[in-house]
């Protein structure tokens, strides 16, 4: 009993001291991150942009040993916000700032680091491999519901859209269905789930990224425009957007740094091409928030 | 005289030491204060938490009615989900749980009882040795795991029997039935074994049978057992949320049939969430799809009590 | 002979109903250790994940789900402990008691998204400290405190009124009966109820998602100093736990073996879970032993 009673006076101290830490730590902590701005900086958001920044900060990083440089998911929507909120450095967004009720665009300085170009995918049963932009709408509307409508096989079409508030959809609805509602359908979160639903699923469609493309799917080319990078720099593919990366008012310091990282040809002509992205270097048009495409 | 005197002094002294010593607080009983006050703290964390999260949760989950306007019955009734357009209507997220909730329990039930009176009155011996630790590792199994079989087998399984994309109610079911049925059977087990003896002994020295002991006896008398296990299991798969989000196709129409896609409150807010920009329309009402669940599992708390009691009151009588 | 042939038929249909559901159990570990254990090594273990692909190895996951455990058992233990003590010996049988009973059965009863979300509120929105592993750590506390709280006063409620009043009638005080008497005795029960509960909250996953966040980043091993920002022990870095892991190349992994990662992580985790499930046997017992000398 009393080589227990010991052990069980241990543990009790023990947990006496434990709960001080757990206080102790949570509290340092909170304080930890709003202190040395200087050398650290967080870049929060988008899921799609979250690999090339991971990528690409650890690339900075190797240089600049001195730079703490943290990389988070999380959805636009939260780095928009945690951007704006002043509790990170970078908000990844996949979308404008301008097109987020609830975000005050004037008050961040937009950093337009990749293109991402988008293409409507089907599954390969459907027999489809080209398709007007009208026929894609009322596809996507609900108003053709049979692949025979627009020359396929007699099989049903399963649309498979992207979650609501989404960065891939709202590019999409902005080119596509300029406007019109999207009929209800199915929503997949997520770029990966997309492309294992298209392929294994018979009449279904959806759409992706062009990194996303596999041999397993079929990416459908719009009015005889085949989706490839090089038309979306002249901007004949329609379906594209920007990857955003972010700051509250100007950048200072590390993050101005990694900023500059971010566009210099480094990245751009090798990183931003390996994942499957369009360098910003490459495009011969620009796109501002309201859609509006200028010539460069 | 003065020795007199001396001792009564020396006496006086002495109770005055002994008065102080009880007036003040003995090492035992300074102890206990120290205890008191830790273990005091500690319920005070979580009642803190607790009420924090019912307040946090509460607060942001009715600023869409209060800040945004919506009206709570449009809201509850509108099947028509899309926040960005100003569109709130959450019944088909509310009935999808529910429907997949309520599905998973009725199809877990005859198997969970069926399970538990083979432990408790076929073969005790089997059901404590072999059985209880299978119940016992299907209650350890992570939910991300029963998600990506259902991902992996189940889903592809209803693509070959019923066509369409294979995500659906009833890919959700299906997992959920798993990860429901451990949960009810070992409740049930608890139970069938808290009914007394006699009861059972009694019904078969009157020459009942097996089946009519169990059915007639056993599971009667311990009917407000089994509801209650039940609604633990409810309460688990309506709560749910990485298993069900990765097979039921998050489609936010109105579930026409069980292999049409739906979705739940759960899959919305875990897709959600992150897309949308705190205090604004779209994530209040997100919020407000999470104190739905919270209310929920209030609910289904106040349900096992008033089962409870009413047990209570069926045996006391 | 008609009740005689329900009994035969009744006895069937439940011996089928449990050879089924011992059957849904072997499948599933089958299933996961042969889909998963080929694809089992030791640089799948250790290796880092591809950041893009979601490919590689675990080694990061693994480590941040054992980290985000040893700190959530280091907060939610000791405050369990002490609530559990509270409503063993403490707690009156009064309005104010019940009250805080019901508490703790609401917070069990929460589903674990929204505990997430909660943590999500207060961590990463309202107190700004972003996606981390003390969020997550915390975050998993609020969801394992009602559980250990349950199970540390039922074994200390089932350990017999005379071992109290012996301690007390020796003059001990109340706090050293229970700290130096009781506790000691109802240790087996409680050591196993924490076995357990660490094997769930190892396979937890959303209420980390918004709160430890989905990314890995590659962390220097040899940096073990809390305070630099690669060190593993860090607690203000993302951690991506294996539970979320799975979770997240099922449903954005680009990788072609996607199946073979997460079938492979799965079984991983199904291990990790039952040696707690089996360690919380085995201990408890042992300490059982230890407890009451008997052999």
């Amino acid at each position: 009993m009393n080589k227990g009673s010991k052990l069980a006076m241990g543990i009790a101290a023990i947990s006496l001291l434990l709960v001080g830490c757990g206080k102790a730590t949570s509290s340092t902590s909170s304080k930890g991150s709003s202190e040395a701005l200087s050398g650290k900086v967080t870049a929060v958001g988008s899921t799609a942009l979250q690999p090339l920044a991971a990528k690409a900060g650890s690339n900075f990083t190797a240089k600049n040993s001195k730079v703490n440089l943290t990389v988070q998911g999380g959805g636009s929507g939260t780095g928009l916000s945690q951007v704006q909120a002043g509790a990170v450095s970078i908000g990844d967004s996949d979308i404008f700032a301008e097109e987020k009720a609830g975000i005050k665009a004037d008050k961040l300085t937009d950093h337009k680091v990749a293109v991402v170009g988008m293409a409507p995918v089907v599954n390969k049963d459907a027999g489809i491999k080209n398709l007007k932009m009208a026929q894609v709408k009322q596809i996507f509307t609900g108003k053709i519901t049979n692949w025979k409508e627009v020359g396929g096989k007699d099989q049903k079409i399963v649309i498979i859209n992207r979650a609501q508030g989404s960065g891939t959809r709202a590019t999409f609805e902005n080119a596509v269905l300029k406007g019109a509602t999207a009929v209800k359908s199915q929503e997949q979160d997520s770029n990966g789930a997309v492309q294992k639903i298209v392929s294994t699923t018979p009449g279904a469609i959806s759409y992706l990224a062009f990194s996303y493309f596999t041999n397993k799917l079929q990416a459908v080319s719009i009015d005889n425009v085949t989706p490839t990078d090089n038309n979306v720099q002249t901007n004949k593919w329609k379906i594209w957007s920007y990857e955003h990366m972010y700051t509250k008012g100007k950048p200072t310091g590390a993050t101005a740094a990694f900023l500059k990282f971010m566009n210099s040809k480094d990245v751009q002509n090798s990183l931003v091409k390996d994942m499957g992205y369009i360098s910003i270097h490459d495009m011969k048009v620009t796109k501002d928030a309201k859609g509006v495409v200028t010539q460069n | 005289m003065e020795q007199t005197n001396f001792q009564l002094k020396k006496q006086d002294a002495q109770s005055d030491e002994w008065e102080a010593q009880l007036h003040h607080a003995t090492k035992a009983t300074r102890e206990d204060w120290i205890g008191r006050g830790i273990s005091y703290f500690c319920i005070g964390i979580i009642i803190l938490v607790v009420a924090s999260m019912l307040w946090f949760i509460t607060s942001k989950g009715i600023a869409t009615f209060t800040q945004n306007h919506v009206s709570l019955w449009k809201f509850l009734s509108g099947t028509n989900w899309a926040p960005d357009q100003g569109q709130t209507g959450a019944l088909p997220m509310i009935l999808g749980s529910f429907a997949v909730t309520f599905a998973a329990a009725i199809v877990a039930t005859p198997f969970a009882v069926g399970t538990a009176i083979f432990m408790t009155e076929i073969s005790p011996n089997k059901g404590r040795k072999f059985l209880q630790p299978v119940i016992e590792l299907l209650v350890g199994i992570p939910s991300v795991v029963y998600g990506f079989i259902g991902l992996a087998v189940i889903v592809p399984f209803m693509r070959h029997l019923v066509g369409g994309s294979g995500f659906g109610i009833i890919s959700a079911t299906f997992v959920l039935f798993v990860m429901v049925l451990p949960t009810i059977t070992s409740m049930t087990v608890d139970s069938l074994r808290a009914v007394p003896r006699f009861y059972k002994e009694a019904s078969l020295a009157l020459g009942a049978t097996r089946w009519q002991t169990v059915s007639r006896v056993i599971l009667r008398s311990a009917t407000s057992g089994i509801l209650t296990a039940i609604i633990f299991g409810m309460a688990r798969a309506f709560g749910e949320a990485l298993a069900v989000q990765m097979v039921i196709g998050n489609a936010a129409i109105m579930p026409k049939n069980l292999i049409s896609p739906a979705s739940t409150l759960t899959s919305q807010l875990t897709t959600g969430i992150g897309d949308t920009i705190d205090g604004t329309l779209p994530n209040n009402a997100l919020w407000s799809l999470a104190l739905i669940l919270l209310l929920m599992s209030l609910v289904f708390n106040a349900l096992v009590r008033i089962i409870a009691k009413r047990g209570q009151l069926k045996h006391e009588r | 002979m008609n009740a005689k042939r329900t009994d035969l038929l009744a006895t069937i249909l439940i011996d089928l109903i449990v050879a089924s559901v011992v059957g849904i159990l072997f499948f599933l570990l089958a299933y996961i250790l042969t889909a998963g254990l080929p694809h089992v090594s030791w640089s799948f273990l250790t290796g880092a994940t591809d950041a893009f692909s979601g490919a590689g190895g675990i080694g990061v996951q693994l480590f941040n789900s054992f980290y985000l455990l040893v700190l959530t058992m280091l907060i939610s233990v000791p405050i369990s402990l002490g609530a559990g003590i509270y409503l063993a010996e403490y707690a009156k049988d009064n309005w104010r008691t019940s009250l805080i009973r019901s508490a703790i059965e609401v917070l069990s009863s929460l589903p674990s998204v929204v505990v997430g979300l909660f943590g999500f509120l207060l961590f990463v929105v309202k107190f700004k400290i972003g996606f981390s592993v003390i969020s997550g750590a915390i975050a998993l506390t609020f969801f394992n405190l009602p559980l250990l709280t349950r199970n540390i006063e039922e074994s200390l409620s089932a350990v017999s009124r005379s071992q109290r009043e012996a301690g007390l009638s020796l003059g001990l005080s109340k706090w050293k009966t229970e700290i130096g008497i009781i506790l000691p005795v109802a240790l087996p029960g409680i050591v196993t109820g924490i076995v357990l509960s660490a094997g769930r909250v190892f396979g937890e996953a959303a209420a980390l998602i918004y709160t430890a966040g989905q990314s890995a980043p590659v962390t220097n091993f040899a940096d073990w100093n809390p305070m630099d920002a690669a060190s593993p022990l860090n607690p203000l870095r993302p951690a991506e736990t294996l539970a979320v892991h799975i979770w997240k190349v099922n449903t954005e992994g680009l990788a072609s073996n996607a199946a073979a990662l997460s079938a492979a992580a799965s079984a991983v985790l199904i291990i990790a879970v039952l040696l707690f499930n089996l360690g919380a046997r085995l201990l408890g017992t042992y300490l059982y032993r230890r407890v009451t000398a008997s052999k």
